[in-house]
């Protein structure tokens, strides 16, 4: 993978990791009074994506996504502000006029649209919009909403149109905290796969993502990419402290320059949140 | 002789598809019958979408091109089907517009019958979609109320719940309200009941009763003149709300609500509290006329 490609991603995941440590730590001060979803661990998907889709192809897709989607929005370029403010309540800056909370981010800007609450309704309706419109459609899921009866059912019905369309699972193995191995014992690629449509396996890795990049939106594919929450399924909260962290490695791995982007992301997204939270 | 109720339903998706290059989404839409005449002879390359057998991604997937600014009328053969349909129509469609200030406007054919069916396939189900906010509930009867309900639809960026059902179907002629003069008895009637309303109301008079009509066209939101208004409120005995579906929904809200507004006691009549068996002695019908005949007496004499 080229370096510059790298850096890109890296410089989108920064910008993630930071928002979503605020949010964190505003969370736990009780200044966040609602319930948030936070994606820190799981941000490489979505600033991988984000950067091939957008900056490499200059494709915009319809993006449809459900809770714990931060990183998805702000990786396509969502807005900051409105979405520090709706995680404050900002009645005036929230793009829903604080109605959508975390679970539900939307975006006329980035053609994000948002969730009703149901896991995994993003996946019939994100469909549904792609065989409407044939545009380009991104559509992410986790996991546990993977396992949604009308996910797969729609899965199957996507394949049979031939519509050009990504699925992500972003796999973290975890649905509150069952494991997967406890709910199932199938795995979605191999599902994608028997409805006749590409489906892959993979880390979460730039590296490994940017490898199925030929194939976006030519037909559809489903990627089950495996990954880490960093942070509990809902509010301020670690499930663990051995938890492997692909950002604390990527900057490893990229030295220096990493390091600068890691700083330069941290103040200004301290001050964008304090700026907010002053104004409450 | 003017169009049939299904010639008329037919007509309009002709031109949806045709004229308005829109789409049309349901199961089993091409094959025999099509869907009790009410569709063109159209396939995948006109608009008229066949989707897979998985109710309730089918809600969603039309739910998805709704949001495209393709208004779709989405057909559900039968109404009892809408357990499984439903979740993201009033999840997602019904509240898009409120909260991302997106519209999502679904025609929803939800098809009523009944008789032999059994417990799933058979009566009307609107009361499902009542309790939700965002959605607009109507149950045309007639060639000129679809008509006006496809308009408004149009014109609109709402969600229409349409409560049809087949035993209309053959219907040419237009239902009108007698609300003039005072009256013993009022019927307030929706759907397939409104017919057989009719001929309660005959039998009634017939024993010297004078019987008002009301025939509910607008479920939600509740459209009701004030003349009707006043004719229930004039009436000697208050009135009869009957329903295809059960009372525990739409007939007892209604009645609620028309109570406090005519200060009468407004009663309601719909299917049992039992399922539906395929048999005709443990079948669950919408009252018919007799039935409605008796119900009013005893409201009367008591």
């Amino acid at each position: 993978m080229h370096k510059n490609l790298r850096i890109k991603i890296f410089e989108k995941a920064s910008l993630c990791r930071h928002f979503e440590t605020n949010a964190y730590k505003f969370s736990e001060k009780k200044l966040i009074k609602i319930p948030i979803y936070l994606s820190a661990g799981q941000e490489f998907i979505s600033a991988s994506l984000a950067t091939i889709i957008n900056d490499i192809y200059k494709i915009k897709p319809l993006i449809f996504a459900q809770h714990r989607c931060h990183s998805t929005y702000l990786s396509f370029g969502g807005e900051i502000d409105n979405l520090i403010a709706e995680l404050l309540g900002n009645y005036r800056l929230s793009n829903t006029k604080c109605m959508g909370g975390s679970a539900s981010i939307y975006s006329k800007k980035i053609n994000m649209f948002g969730h009703d609450g149901h896991m995994g309704t993003q996946v019939p309706i994100g469909i549904g919009a792609c065989f409407t419109s044939k545009k380009p459609t991104i559509v992410f899921m986790g996991d546990a909403s993977a396992e949604e009866d009308y996910v797969l059912g729609a899965l199957g019905w996507a394949a049979t149109k031939k519509l050009p369309i990504l699925f992500i699972v972003e796999d973290n193995n975890l649905s509150i905290l069952t494991e997967k191995k406890v709910r199932r014992n199938w795995d979605m690629h191999d599902v994608a796969r028997s409805f006749k449509m590409k489906g892959f396996n993979l880390k979460d890795s730039p590296r490994e993502i940017e490898k199925y990049k030929k194939f976006f939106f030519k037909e559809p594919m489903l990627l089950n990419i495996n990954t880490n929450r960093m942070f509990w399924h809902a509010g301020a909260g670690k499930d663990s402290d051995k938890t492997f962290d692909r950002y604390l490695k990527e900057k490893k791995i990229l030295g220096k320059e990493a390091e600068k982007i890691d700083k330069k992301f941290n103040s200004m997204v301290k001050k964008l949140w304090e700026k907010h939270l002053k104004k409450q | 002789m003017g169009k049939t109720l299904k010639e008329t339903i037919k007509e309009i998706i002709r031109k949806h598809l045709k004229n308005k290059k829109g789409k049309v989404f349901g199961q089993c839409l091409t094959a025999v019958g099509w869907v009790g005449g009410t569709l063109p002879e159209l396939y995948e390359k006109d608009g008229m979408i066949e989707l897979s057998m998985a109710d309730v991604a089918g809600g969603g997937i039309v739910t998805g091109s709704a949001l495209m600014k393709e208004k779709p009328i989405y057909v559900i053969r039968y109404q009892g089907f809408n357990w499984y349909n439903a979740p993201m129509i009033v999840n997602y469609a019904a509240k898009s517009k409120e909260i991302w200030n997106t519209p999502c406007p679904v025609f929803v054919r939800g098809i009523g019958m009944e008789g032999g069916i059994g417990p799933v396939a058979g009566s009307s189900h609107h009361s499902l979609y009542y309790r939700m906010p965002g959605l607009k509930i109507v149950s045309p009867m007639t060639p000129n109320e679809y008509k006006k309900i496809y308009d408004s639809f149009m014109k609109d960026n709402e969600v229409y719940y349409v409560s049809e059902h087949r035993g209309s179907f053959n219907n040419r002629i237009e239902l009108k309200n007698d609300i003039k003069g005072r009256k013993d008895f009022v019927i307030i009637a929706i759907s397939i009941t409104r017919f057989e309303a009719i001929k309660a109301k005959e039998i009634l008079e017939k024993k010297g009763l004078k019987i008002g009509i009301i025939n509910i066209l607008w479920i939600k939101p509740l459209k009701v003149s004030k003349a009707s208004i006043k004719c229930i409120a004039n009436s000697k005995f208050g009135a009869l709300i009957l329903d295809d579906d059960y009372v525990d929904g739409i007939s007892n809200s209604i009645a609620n609500k028309l109570s406090h507004l005519t200060n009468k006691k407004i009663f309601t009549l719909g299917l049992s509290d039992k399922s539906a068996g395929f048999h005709k002695r443990v079948d669950n019908l919408p009252p018919n006329s007799s039935q409605i005949v008796k119900k009013i007496i005893s409201l009367i004499r008591n």
